[in-house]
């Protein structure tokens, strides 16, 4: 035991006495190249915070439909895992992250995608430090995107729920993630023509529109679910929503205030404001209720957190509390009319994709132009008005016009619709031929 | 007056209930049950295909006058069947019916279904 301590102390010594050898003997530039362990570890463990969204989106989503397609439901969270997880790696960090091309704005305005061969399988980030933020591993950097890219097209899902195929929606995510999430993530983050120009701070424009309106597209595209709207479709488990949007309330700390790449002030402030949208949502929705219908009901409430949420996100590290509080009212009640406006419509945005993400980020993106921190260095206000209608614009026709090429390139390939009687039956039984719950009452 | 009972496979209900709408019958009551007929169903339980003993079923309950008991049958046999029909489709039992009596108006009889 003795000799335990004594080989143990001794090392120790060793370190200790070797550590400032080590540190004159670098270079300057490489001081840089120091692990900021705070930073590292508010990254790793937001990285982590964002992949609970998922089975918490999972869960949301699961909860909602009815009991013959809650499997079918919370696969398509649980498949993003695994398809966008592997995908991620292989190429989505190069072509979100690599160096910018297609210039096609002029040299030095930034490109349309990214690519680089040494991000292919993350090889050459395998041991570098500092590339995307002061002192973090880039590995951590390109895991903390990973999840990003994986909830987005998970978030589309909602909009067709109930009524696709398994395989038709595991390619279809994989294409969407590469020909849209990619390029649009690199446009306005990795270096692309809108980076530094339209404030984005963690994905109103790249992550909640391009899914509201990709999943706005496929599912007038597809069509209503059989019965939609004559039959009540009621949710199977509301009790299992409640939790899964408290669980994407828990993780939004991590996709908001990891989203400073940094662990310090501008944390900080994303973390409060994201707090104070989500509950000014959460309040504003069931007071609006409690106008309308008289009654205030749990789903609202989770939907009212996720209207302030998703309104927060553009704007989490350049507005202040009070605008939070405008941003989670504003949001509550435009996502409000909208969801209200679906069943006049009459389309059959199943689970408010559109209604919550899409509505709910365009009120962020734009309505975060009002309500910015003062900060020297700002451009003049109608500029940043621009950049940032240019930055939904952007998003808005590019995830529009891409998704409905791919939802029918899908739907005529590998079928993306399921055939009535396969609807009929219910995604769990035919398609993975297995039950959700026990002997709970049947929807 | 007669209770029509019927037992059929889950991922068949919705097609009975919309043939049951289309008969013009809208008042059913639906049950979750367990139950063994000769049917051997399959399940997909980490890749190993197993058979439970007892197998989920659908019970519905349909109180109907003389007039409609047909097309309660069609509709169900309609809607109940795979394909041409299969084992495990499930079985109708049609039972006299002494009294219905409406809770809410204390009708009785005919009317009261």
């Amino acid at each position: 035991m003795s000799r335990f301590f004594y080989r143990a102390g001794a090392a120790l010594l060793v370190c200790i006495a070797a550590a400032p050898a080590t540190l004159l003997a670098q270079d300057p530039a490489s001081e840089l190249d120091i692990i900021d362990t705070g930073t590292t570890a508010w990254m790793l463990t937001s990285t982590a915070l964002v992949l609970l969204m998922v089975p918490g989106l999972a869960m949301f989503y699961g909860g909602l439909v009815r009991t013959k397609n809650v499997l079918g439901t919370m696969m398509h969270s649980f498949v993003a895992m695994a398809i966008i997880g592997v995908v991620w790696a292989f190429v989505g960090m190069a072509l979100c992250f690599g160096e910018t091309r297609w210039e096609v704005f002029g040299e030095g305005n930034g490109g349309l995608i990214g690519w680089d061969p040494g991000l292919f399988l993350l090889r050459d980030i395998d041991a570098t430090i500092g590339r995307w933020g002061a002192g973090l591993p880039d590995l951590v950097f390109a895991m903390f995107q990973g999840k990003f890219a994986i909830i987005t097209p998970a978030l589309i899902a909602g909009a067709f729920a109930e009524r696709v195929r398994f395989r038709g929606y595991c390619l279809f995510i994989t294409l969407w993630s590469l020909l849209i999430y990619c390029p649009l993530a690199h446009i306005v983050w990795g270096g692309g023509f809108l980076t530094g120009k339209a404030i984005d701070f963690a994905g109103g424009t790249v992550i909640h529109i391009s899914a509201g309106v990709a999943g706005l597209v496929a599912a007038i595209y597809l069509g209503a679910r059989r019965g939609y709207p004559r039959t009540a479709m009621h949710p199977n488990n509301l009790t299992m929503t409640l939790v899964g949007a408290g669980l994407l309330w828990v993780g939004w700390f991590g996709f908001n205030a990891g989203s400073s790449v940094s662990s310090g002030l501008k944390t900080a402030q994303a973390l409060t404001v994201t707090q104070i949208a989500a509950a000014t949502g959460a309040l504003a929705w069931i007071f609006y209720e409690s106008l309308h219908l008289k009654k205030a009901t749990s789903l609202g409430l989770v939907s009212g957190i996720l209207a302030g949420l998703v309104a927060i996100t553009p704007a989490a590290g350049d507005v202040q509390p009070w605008g939070a509080v405008v941003l989670g009212a504003v949001a509550a009640l435009c996502c409000y009319v909208a969801v209200i406006l679906k069943g006049k419509l009459r389309y059959d945005d199943s689970l408010d994709v559109f209604g919550i993400h899409g509505v709910a980020g365009i009120v962020g993106a734009i309505g975060l132009t009002f309500l910015l921190r003062p900060q020297d260095g700002r451009p003049p206000f109608m500029e940043q008005l621009w950049h940032q209608t240019a930055g939904v614009l952007v998003s808005v026709l590019y995830a529009g016009v891409m998704t409905l090429v791919l939802v029918v390139l899908v739907d005529k390939t590998l079928g993306l619709r399921l055939g009535t009687d396969a609807e009929r039956a219910g995604m769990d039984h035919e398609l993975h031929g297995e039950t959700g719950y026990g002997l709970l009452n049947l929807n | 007056m007669k209770l029509i009972i019927a037992i059929i496979q889950p991922d068949r209900l919705d097609a009975v209930h919309q043939e049951l709408i289309n008969h013009e019958i809208f008042r059913i009551t639906v049950s979750r049950v367990t139950g063994h007929g000769k049917q051997k169903d399959q399940e997909l339980y980490r890749g190993q295909e197993i058979t439970p003993s007892l197998i989920p079923k659908v019970r519905l309950e349909i109180a109907v006058n003389e007039e409609f008991v047909k097309p309660t049958i069609d509709a169900i046999l309609r809607g109940a069947r795979h394909g041409n029909g299969q084992v495990g489709d499930g079985k109708i039992f049609i039972l006299p019916l002494e009294e219905c009596i409406r809770i809410s108006t204390g009708e009785r009889g005919g009317t009261a279904i």
